[in-house]
C-alpha cells in the first residue's frame, strides 16, 4: 500500500476530513491541481462541509460526518478526479497580482550574496531573476496569512540552512528549495533572508486581515535600499496589487 | 453589565466554539481546549453554548460585580469562594454587586472555565470571539481588564454531576493519511505504551513522555508540509509525541502517526503534567458511533442539571465552613 505512489490519492484525515493529493513534491502542476479543485470543491457548496484549504499539493475537506458520510464524499471526490485533467486546470478567477517593492541584499537582507553564491550566480544576477519572477501563492500556512511562493526556477534549489537564524523581522523575504517564505511577523528560519519589504501578510484590526489567499500571485520588485526607506510610510511598504483578469 | 477582573492568572482568555474558515489563510480555529466545559457551562446557565466564556488555564482570579449577575464554573475544578466563603464547582452562583468571587489553583486537571450569564460580550472576529494568542488575536486577560457581558435573565443555583475527566486516561484514536509512513511494529509500540503528560503544554500541544526509543516515521525528514488538525498526534524529530490542540499550526513538516477522536480531547486537554496516558486504534465506523454518542450526550446536558442544594457533597471543604456562628443561612 505505501509503496504504490500513484496520484491522485483520497485519503481520510482524523475522524472528519478527506485530503485529495496530486503528487508527493510541490511542482507548478501537483500545486495548480490542489488550488484549482479545491476552488471546484468550494464551488459545489456540498451540505455538510465545513472548510476547505489547498495545501502545496493537496485539496483538504473537513466536514460533519454526521451530515455528509464519509463513503459519499469519497465517491463525490472519485467522481470529480476522472471528469478532467486537474493538473492542466486553468487557476480560479479574481486572484490579485501584487508589485512588493524590496531590497534585496544590504544589512536588511543579510543573505542575498550567500543564496546567491548557492544558486551559482553573481548577486547582481540573482537579484535580477528573483525581481523578475513572478511567483505563485502555493499556499499560506504556519503563521496566519504567511504565504509560500514560487516555484523559481531550478538554480534556487537551495538546501535549507542546519543552524537557524535566531530572527528574522516581519516582512523577511527568504529562499530554499525553488520557494519564497514572506514572513507575517518577526521568526527564527532555517531559510535564507534575500530580500526584505514593508508588507503586512495578516493584519487583525484590518478590515480584510489576510493580504494574500493561495493562487494569487507576487513580483518582488527590486527597489534601492532610499527608495525601501521612503515607502514605510505606507502600511504595506509600496505594495500594490492588479487584478489578474485572464 | 460586567465583571471587573482585579487580578487574574497568567494564562486566562476568552474562548468560545472557535473559529472556522481560515484554514486556507493560515489560521486554525482556537476555540475553548475543553469543549465539553462550555456545554455544560450553558446547560447550567440554561444558555446558548455558542456564547464567549472565561477559559482558565491552571489559575483563575479575583474578580468584582458590579451589578448583581449570575455566573457558573466548570472544567478543570478550582478553589473557589465568595467573600471567603467556599461555593460548589460544577455549578451556578449569584453574585451580588460589591461581592468578590476568587478562584484559585486548580485541584485536578488543566482548564477551568467561569461561565457568565449572557456571555462575554466582546467584539468578535471574524465570526468568534475566540482569543488566539499566537496568531495575536485577542489577548490574555489582566488585572484591571473590565469583561463586558450580554443581556441576561435566568437562574441560579444549579449544579451538574460532571464526568471525571481529569486525570488522564484511555485516548481513542483513528489513523490518518500519515499513519501508514509508520510501520506496523511502531504502531503496535505506540498503543502498548503508557506515556505520561510531560511539561511542556499549552494551548497550541501537549508533550507526552516515554521510556525507550522514539516512534519515528519512514522518511521523516522528507514529507511534505501538509495540513494539521487538532487531535492529531505529531511525532518532533526525535520520535517524541505532541497532541495538537485548538491553537496549532495549520501546516506542518512532522509526521501524525494518529488523530484523537474529538470526543476524548476534553480528556486528553484536561491531562495534568505527570498524569498516564494511553492510546487505542478504533475503526472509523466506532469512531462514528462514539462522536454520535457524545453529541447526544451534548445535547442531553440540560435535562442533567439539579439544584443545588447545601449537601455535603456540594461543599468541596466542608472544614472551611464556621457551621457553628450561623454564616450559611437557610435561604442562601
Amino acid at each position: 500500500m505505501t509503496g504504490t505512489k500513484t496520484f491522485p490519492r483520497i485519503r481520510s484525515v482524523g475522524l472528519d476530513g478527506a485530503l485529495v493529493t496530486f503528487a508527493d513534491t510541490m511542482t507548478e502542476a501537483s500545486n495548480r491541481a490542489a488550488i484549482a479543485f479545491r476552488y471546484a470543491v468550494e464551488t459545489l457548496n456540498w451540505d455538510g462541509v465545513i472548510e476547505t484549504s489547498a495545501s502545496l499539493a493537496s485539496t483538504y475537506l473537513r466536514f460533519d460526518p454526521q451530515v455528509l458520510p464519509h463513503e459519499d464524499v469519497l465517491e463525490r471526490l472519485r467522481q470529480m478526479l476522472e471528469r478532467q485533467d486537474w493538473y492542466g486546470a486553468p487557476l480560479p478567477k479574481g486572484r490579485k497580482l501584487w508589485h512588493v517593492p524590496t531590497v534585496y541584499g544590504t544589512d536588511l537582507a543579510p543573505q542575498l550574496d550567500e543564496a546567491a553564491d548557492a544558486a551559482g550566480l553573481s548577486p547582481k544576477e540573482a537579484i535580477h531573476r528573483l525581481s523578475q519572477s513572478r511567483v505563485r501563492v502555493l499556499t499560506i500556512g504556519f503563521a496566519p496569512g504567511q504565504p509560500y511562493l514560487g516555484p523559481l526556477g531550478p538554480e534556487f534549489n537551495i538546501p535549507r540552512q542546519k543552524e537557524l537564524t535566531p530572527m528574522v523581522p516581519r516582512g523577511a523575504l527568504v529562499l530554499a528549495i525553488s520557494q519564497f517564505v514572506l514572513f507575517a511577523g518577526p521568526t527564527p528560519t532555517g531559510w535564507r533572508h534575500v530580500g526584505q519589504t514593508g508588507f503586512q501578510c495578516f493584519r487583525p484590526d484590518h478590515a480584510d486581515s489576510f493580504s494574500l489567499a493561495p493562487g494569487d500571485e507576487v513580483i518582488f520588485t527590486s527597489v534601492t535600499r532610499d527608495e525601501y526607506d521612503s515607502l514605510q510610510t505606507d502600511a504595506m511598504g509600496g505594495a500594490v496589487f492588479e487584478e489578474i483578469t485572464s | 453589565m460586567s465583571l471587573r477582573v482585579q487580578a487574574i492568572g497568567p494564562a486566562c482568555t476568552v474562548q468560545d466554539l472557535g473559529r472556522s474558515g481560515y484554514l486556507d489563510r493560515g489560521l486554525s480555529r482556537s476555540g475553548a481546549a475543553d469543549v465539553l466545559a462550555l456545554y455544560e457551562g450553558a446547560a447550567l446557565l440554561g444558555q446558548s453554548p455558542d456564547l464567549a466564556q472565561l477559559e482558565m488555564a491552571g489559575l483563575g482570579g479575583t474578580f468584582e460585580a458590579t451589578q448583581g449577575l449570575r455566573f457558573a464554573l466548570t472544567g478543570a475544578p478550582m478553589q473557589a469562594t465568595i467573600d471567603g466563603a467556599t461555593i460548589a464547582w460544577n455549578a451556578s452562583h449569584s453574585l451580588e454587586p460589591g461581592q468578590t468571587l476568587v478562584i484559585g489553583a486548580a485541584m485536578q486537571g488543566n482548564y477551568g472555565y467561569l461561565h457568565l450569564g449572557g456571555g462575554i460580550d466582546t467584539t468578535p472576529f471574524l465570526g468568534s470571539r475566540s482569543t488566539h494568542l499566537t496568531a495575536n488575536i485577542g489577548a490574555a486577560i489582566q488585572a484591571g481588564d473590565v469583561l463586558p457581558m450580554g443581556p441576561d435573565k435566568g437562574e441560579a443555583g444549579k449544579k451538574l454531576r460532571p464526568d471525571n475527566r481529569f486525570s488522564g486516561g484511555l485516548l481513542r484514536i483513528v489513523s490518518s493519511f500519515q499513519t501508514e509512513l509508520f510501520d506496523q511494529s511502531t504502531l503496535d509500540r505506540f498503543t502498548a505504551t503508557t506515556f505520561q503528560r510531560g511539561a511542556r503544554a499549552n494551548r497550541m500541544g501537549m508533550q507526552l513522555e516515554s521510556d525507550g526509543a522514539g516512534f519515528a516515521a519512514k522518511g521523516q525528514l522528507n514529507i511534505l508540509s501538509e495540513v494539521i488538525t487538532p487531535g492529531d498526534i505529531q511525532m518532533t524529530g526525535t520520535g517524541n509525541p505532541f497532541i495538537l490542540l485548538p491553537e496549532c499550526q495549520t501546516t506542518g513538516g512532522y509526521p501524525r502517526i494518529a488523530t484523537v477522536l474529538p470526543c476524548d480531547m476534553p480528556r486528553a486537554v484536561q491531562t495534568p503534567a505527570g498524569a498516564r496516558v494511553q492510546f487505542e486504534f478504533v475503526s472509523l465506523d466506532q469512531a462514528l458511533a462514539a462522536d454520535t454518542a457524545f453529541r447526544s450526550e451534548l445535547m442531553r446536558l440540560p435535562r442533567r442539571i439539579e439544584d443545588l442544594v447545601r449537601d455535603p457533597h456540594d461543599i468541596p471543604d466542608l472544614l472551611s465552613y464556621q457551621l457553628i456562628s450561623g454564616m450559611i443561612s437557610a435561604t442562601e
